[in-house]
């Protein structure tokens, strides 16, 4: 196998997906246990949780988005 | 894979002069007129008690964004003065990540010099959009703390003659540069993602498969929008706090709902 522009353009993207997404999915599982510890000690308090929940969620998605966006860069330009 | 048509890039579909007027330009505006008709409508049929659905439907959403950022500001004044910035960028980011869902943005298809080129995209889906939308909210985030605490009190959290404090500016100056990075790459990426995701699931399993998708874009197109105005409201008050009151800004930022 030769490491020519082709065969990278194939590759790279991949691992950029795969290495940028071991910090966001680390930090999804600690979101969602911290709030599951959370709802468990007090669960009156899950509606409460809920929209908080899904917008750090979706704030550790966004560095998971990021490497996307580096990816589909790499891939389509 | 080679049916599929993916890019990276807006298309321009015609040309203004030397500007070209891509794709994504076209169905903002279409998003623009849907927001205005829409918003002109309810405007101009203002009751104290409203007895249409809709009317209590545009009331309850209002309610609802005034509720989220007195919570952030705790302020109702200033709460006020920031809701025509929150409100108009969360309906112009929702109705464009939901244009950008209807069937036939992408599909129809128009023949240019170019090649053949789809009529519509979602205008979020365009990173010159989401970059433009980014400019607009660090930039107001500014003006709008200039206005509270004053041209030399402003300035003065960025320049200092003490070394240290002039470093501290420094790196602030470079954060604001890196939010607009966030900003526009997030609200890009994700929706940018979802419309892969889509024309990828349509084309592996048409009809049923890609409906649970459709859903699961719909809310993304949601919390986007909400994560933008959520994270410019945050901005607005730690940009605005006096020196030194930024932490408690801080504090208070977490309690958005």
């Amino acid at each position: 196998m030769t490491l020519d522009a082709e065969t990278m353009k194939a590759v790279i993207p991949g691992i950029t997906m795969a290495v940028g997404s071991i910090g966001p999915a680390f930090a999804i599982g600690m979101i969602g246990k911290g709030a599951m510890e959370a709802i468990g000690r007090n669960p009156e308090a899950a509606g409460k949780l809920q929209t908080i929940l899904i917008l750090v969620v979706a704030f550790a998605e966004a560095i998971a988005i990021y490497s996307l966006v580096i990816a589909l860069v790499l891939k389509f330009v | 894979m080679s049916a599929l048509h993916i890019s990276l890039a807006a298309e321009p579909i015609a040309h203004l002069g030397s500007l070209p007027i891509t794709n994504a330009m076209l169905t903002s505006l279409i998003g623009t007129v849907v927001i205005c008709t829409l918003v002109l409508t309810a405007a101009r049929r203002v009751t104290v008690h409203p007895r249409s659905i809709a009317g209590q439907a545009i009331e309850a959403g209002i309610e609802a964004l005034l509720d989220l950022i007195m919570k952030v500001t705790g302020d109702r004044t200033r709460a006020l003065s920031y809701f025509p910035l929150l409100a108009t960028l969360f309906l112009f980011i929702i109705v464009n990540n939901w244009l950008g869902l209807l069937p036939g943005v992408g599909s129809i298809t128009v023949t240019t010099d170019h090649g053949v080129v789809p009529l519509l995209r979602g205008a979020t889906a365009d990173l010159n959009t989401t970059f433009a939308l980014a400019i607009i909210s660090v930039g107001l985030t500014h003006v709008y703390a200039l206005r509270r605490l004053g041209v030399v009190a402003h300035l003065k959290k960025y320049l200092s003659l003490n070394p240290i404090m002039l470093f501290v500016g420094l790196l602030e100056l470079v954060a604001e540069a890196s939010k607009m990075m966030s900003f526009s790459f997030r609200l890009f990426g994700n929706i940018f993602a979802g419309e892969i995701l889509l024309v990828v699931i349509s084309f592996l399993l048409p009809l049923a498969a890609p409906l649970p998708f459709f859903f699961l874009e719909l809310f993304v197109g949601f919390i986007q929008a909400l994560v933008f105005t959520s994270l410019t409201l945050v901005f607005l008050e730690i940009v605005g706090a006096e020196h030194g009151e930024g932490n408690q800004a801080h504090a208070r930022a977490p309690a958005t709902t």
